[in-house]
């Protein structure tokens, strides 16, 4: 009889190579329930979400214009949690840098686009940042535990923006929660006529690519990858590590901060209390899923903002709540996480 | 006592319930070595499935019960992703939290559709105990669940402090290694801890929307679970203190709730915002003091 064994070591190629593929079938499955029990085809429920979305030039730019936050959350996140600085403050250093972004736009309502776009870019970071600063400077100095506090931040965040909102910043024109309007020239080009789509995603896509420099090409990177690898080895080896994660946590923020500024110039225009829909939490998983490795976070995101895409489709189409697209893509974030640790073992005969 | 005292006195109460019950929740996980970011979706699915239950039965004992089952269901998917398989724990219990709001939501869409009008149940009524007292009377009307919390803060110390199954429940938070090389099995402790944490939090959602409000709204939990979060570090997790915590902060909301209805005007996010900056300023002046379980945040795996 043919006897198997389940060992610890990594998974042969091919077997890597399918596990998306198997995550996907699985989340399939598991959804397909719900599909089912909201009276509707989970074939057609897929075809939606999947195809759909890529068969009209609109809407495929929309699956980019939905995924342009998730890349950069992606990026904040992998780029300090490389070091081992574990961020999950990206949700509320998206926040300031999307109130440093809006008050550059409500302020400056004279100046030209030239001027105000690179300014409000710039405030965004510089907001993200110094959101960050406070939980980074407490765990290099005091070594209190990052993850509690970037956490908490979030909250305290959002509070502000809900009184700024409700007070000094609130419309005068408008009866709900929201910041005046940002001037004309701050709102970022748009890419193609008739579509959403603007220069925040290209935008995203450098700081990908410099995000990937950075990690994989220069001695900050390697300084990076040893302290996240063992802070103790980094030590060691010389490596200042109190330095590479200060500088690790505080480009990350800026880096949440510059999607809170995109969704502002691009998409919303004013603040209101609802521009992420848990970008900052969503990121954590986009770069988890991507191995923290910049190509495959971005990868990820644009995955995920397809499904974002797909659900107002398929909500239209089948009369199921919308928010099964949420159901869906965070059932594939968790399968998938699931079906990666799969690789560290395989299957042997004995 | 004035009626402004008494009315603030049983506001705090009831605004601690959910606290209580999500933070002693988080505090069994936590003691166990995991930190269960979980938290504020299980609270958010305990609300939805106990007012869905509550509102398709009619009874709201059936939809509590069904609150803490949905909860132990989320503490085991936790323990599926932090303790089996060993993902990082502030990954899985976002994940976690995504999903079950996602969930929710997606549920409660379906179950109730699309209407303008936010469906509503008969829900738990107040008990008064000192119903013929002045003072007495008011602070002690009310709900059940409220006397519940208050009541498992003594047990939940009693069972961590004093039994056999909260010392391995500590010892396996502290030291995992040493834990197994007892005998002991540390999977199995951590899914127990993980399945009664969840079981609380959940219920603590349900007091809102069974008991509370007698209705289900999707800001229904809106950062409780944080709250809970940050209490715990307050509170250097201990369930006694874990009282404290809730109180002093369901005192200070009631009283800007207060004292926006009497007029002041006062920026009462300043007041929400106050938990979490305490606690980190708790944190960073006793961080060093601080008696976090050491393996915390440490996936266990046997080699």
């Amino acid at each position: 009889m043919l006897k198997l064994k389940i060992e610890r070591a990594p998974a042969p190629r091919w077997a890597v190579a399918i596990i998306p593929v198997v995550a996907f079938l699985v989340t399939f499955l598991i959804c397909s329930i719900l599909i089912v029990l909201a009276n509707a085809n989970p074939f057609s429920a897929f075809y939606n979400f999947i195809i759909t979305p890529l068969s009209s030039k609109f809407s495929a730019l929309e699956v980019l214009v939905k995924s342009t936050p998730l890349i950069l959350t992606g990026m904040a996140v992998t780029f300090a949690f490389t070091s081992g600085y574990f961020n999950i403050g990206a949700e509320g250093q998206l926040y300031a840098g999307a109130i440093a972004a809006t008050w550059v736009g409500i302020t400056f309502t004279e100046a030209p686009s030239i001027v105000v776009i690179p300014l409000m870019i710039l405030a965004g970071c510089v907001g993200g940042l110094l959101w960050a600063l406070i939980p980074a400077l407490l765990k290099v100095k005091l070594k209190v535990d990052e993850v509690v506090t970037t956490l908490l931040m979030n909250s305290i965040v959002m509070y502000f923006v809900s009184w700024l909102l409700n007070g000094p910043w609130r419309s005068p024109v408008s009866g709900w929660p929201q910041s005046a309007e940002i001037s004309d020239a701050a709102h970022l080009m748009r890419l193609i006529p008739k579509s959403r789509l603007h220069i925040g995603f290209i935008i995203a896509l450098v700081v990908v690519a410099i995000v990937y420099v950075l990690i994989k090409r220069t001695p900050l990177g390697l300084k990076m990858r040893a302290t996240g690898a063992s802070l103790t080895g980094a030590k060691f080896a010389g490596i200042n590590t109190t330095k590479t994660m200060l500088t690790a946590a505080l480009v990350s923020g800026a880096i949440a901060g510059l999607a809170g500024a995109v969704e502002i110039g691009g998409i919303h225009f004013h603040l209101i209390e609802s521009i992420s829909n848990g970008f900052g939490y969503t990121g954590i998983i986009v770069a988890t899923l991507g191995s923290l490795n910049p190509i495959g976070a971005t990868v990820a995101a644009m995955f995920i903002g397809l499904i974002g895409t797909g659900s107002q489709t398929v909500s239209r189409v089948l009369g199921v709540p919308v928010y099964l697209g949420d159901v869906v893509q965070n059932t594939l974030l968790l399968v998938t996480l699931a079906m990666f640790l799969l690789q560290n073992y395989r299957i042997k005969r004995v | 006592m004035d009626t402004f005292l008494v009315g603030l006195i049983a506001a705090t109460l009831r605004v601690a319930t959910p606290l209580i019950f999500g933070t002693l929740g988080e505090l069994f996980c936590e003691r166990a070595g995991i930190l269960n970011l979980g938290i504020e979706g299980t609270m958010f699915f305990g609300a939805f499935t106990g007012f869905a239950v509550a509102a398709n039965t009619g009874s709201v004992w059936l939809g509590l019960l069904a609150a803490l089952l949905s909860g132990v269901a989320a503490g085991l998917l936790m323990s599926l992703f932090a303790v089996r398989l060993g993902v990082n724990q502030h990954v899985s219990g976002l994940g976690i939290t995504l999903l079950l709001t996602a969930l929710s939501l997606f549920g409660f869409r379906l179950i109730f559709g699309e209407s303008q009008v936010n469906p509503s149940i008969e829900g738990f009524q107040q008990l008064s105990i000192f119903s013929n007292s002045p003072i007495l009377g008011p602070i002690f009307n009310q709900y059940l669940l409220t006397y519940i919390a208050i009541a498992l803060i003594p047990i939940a110390g009693w069972v961590i402090y004093k039994t056999n199954f909260g010392l391995q429940i500590r010892a396996v938070g502290e030291n995992p290694e040493a834990t197994d090389a007892a005998g002991l099995n540390v999977i199995r402790l951590r899914t127990l801890a993980l399945a009664i944490g969840g079981g609380l939090m959940a219920v603590g959602g349900a007091f809102l929307s069974i008991a509370q409000l007698g209705s289900f709204t999707f800001g229904i939990i809106a950062g409780r679970g944080w709250v809970c979060i940050a209490l715990i570090i307050f509170a250097n997790w201990q369930p006694i203190k874990v009282l404290w915590g809730a109180l002093l902060f369901g005192g200070v909301s009631a009283l800007q709730l207060r004292l926006q209805g009497l007029g002041f005007k006062l920026p009462y996010e300043l007041f929400l915002a106050l938990p979490y900056i305490v606690t980190i300023l708790a944190l960073t002046i006793g961080g060093r003091n601080a008696q976090a379980p050491a393996a915390m945040l440490k996936p266990y795996q046997r080699e």
